[in-house]
């Protein structure tokens, strides 16, 4: 997709925030013009609908960290409910109905006082789609893939994470047919919290293990 | 993980080749030395480094480089869970020497030692 020009110059009808004319700009780049190429050619010889691939554009948007903060939230309040999401992450999961639409497993990594996990996929830009949505930028940009797995402690003080010497890192690289999910530890001073109010606490970056859940404002 | 190595006494039940995993939990493994051409899931970085099995991973399944050409049947075997120090990696790790990295590796890239 090329990205509009976007040099906020003129007023737009419906709303006062001005901007310029939202339009394709430039020729399309080599990648544009592979995917519509190939993209037309399956829907010409029936290898599937366009409306499939709308459908998973759906599916796709349907799924955000907030499924993923459902599922910490649910296992910090349900010792039975952890037990089994820790043994699979993928059943537990679709116990809350979040189906894994791309048939990949999940395993879910706690963290305790004595371990911290960190997720990275140095190949590509492997991630927990099904309960998490589409990752962060900077997750699929080499210096992060790079850097997690040769220097993890570096990599974390950058996001404001110190890690204590005697705090084992586990960095998970997923390469293959596993997806992984960092299960952070219930921040102190939440015994009153509802499983909603925990939830709210719980972010996409703590998941991914680069900060841990921390109280608002804190 | 069923017990499917051992088969039930009473039936005699035989298993075939590639349904019960290799490795166990704690085998120490290396992963190998190859350069396929094409497409490939384990990275360059980890291709001779030593560690050990922490779980089998089940279901088994279809080998993701042969999958990558098309070729997705008769290739099901176990993806291993191997923990590898980050000293092992990296000579010049900077950190804990209890750190460590962790990565899904398909059995035919895996050697006993």
């Amino acid at each position: 997709m090329v990205e509009p020009h976007h040099d906020h110059d003129h007023d737009h009808e419906g709303h006062d925030h001005p901007h310029a004319e939202i339009a394709e700009a430039g020729r399309p780049g080599y990648y544009d013009i592979m995917e519509t190429a190939v993209r037309e050619l399956l829907i010409e010889r029936k290898m599937i609908r366009a409306d499939e691939i709308r459908r998973q554009i759906e599916v796709i948007d349907s799924r955000t960290p907030a499924l993923g903060a459902k599922v910490v939230a649910r296992a910090w309040v349900d010792p039975r409910f952890k037990a089994r999401l820790l043994a699979n992450g993928r059943t537990a999961c679709e116990e809350l109905g979040i189906s894994f639409y791309d048939d990949t497993e999940l395993i879910v990594l706690e963290n305790t006082p004595e371990v911290h996990n960190l997720i990275v996929c140095t190949l590509c830009s492997c991630y927990p789609r099904p309960v998490l949505g589409l990752p962060p930028d900077w997750y699929k940009l080499k210096p992060y893939r790079a850097r997690a797995v040769s220097e993890p402690r570096a990599v974390l003080a950058e996001f404001g994470t110190e890690i204590s010497q005697d705090v084992e890192i586990r960095v998970s690289d997923s390469t293959a047919m596993v997806r992984y999910l960092v299960l952070p530890m219930r921040p102190d001073g939440t015994d009153s919290y509802s499983e909603q109010q925990l939830a709210d606490l719980v972010t996409r970056d703590a998941m991914i293990g680069v900060i841990p859940v921390q109280l608002q404002g804190e | 993980m069923p017990d499917k190595a051992m088969g039930d006494p009473g039936f005699g039940v035989v298993l075939a080749t590639g349904e019960a995993p290799v490795f166990q939990p704690g085998d120490r493994v290396r992963i190998l030395v190859r350069a396929p051409i094409g497409h490939y899931r384990v990275p360059t970085y980890l291709r001779g480094k030593q560690g050990s099995i922490e779980a089998v991973i089940e279901p088994p399944a279809v080998d993701n480089e042969e999958e990558g050409f098309g070729r997705n049947a008769g290739s099901k075997r176990h993806y291993y869970r191997v923990a590898i120090p980050m000293t092992e990696v990296w000579a010049d790790y900077v950190g804990s020497p209890r750190d460590g990295l962790r990565i899904e590796i398909f059995e035919t890239w895996l050697e006993r030692m």
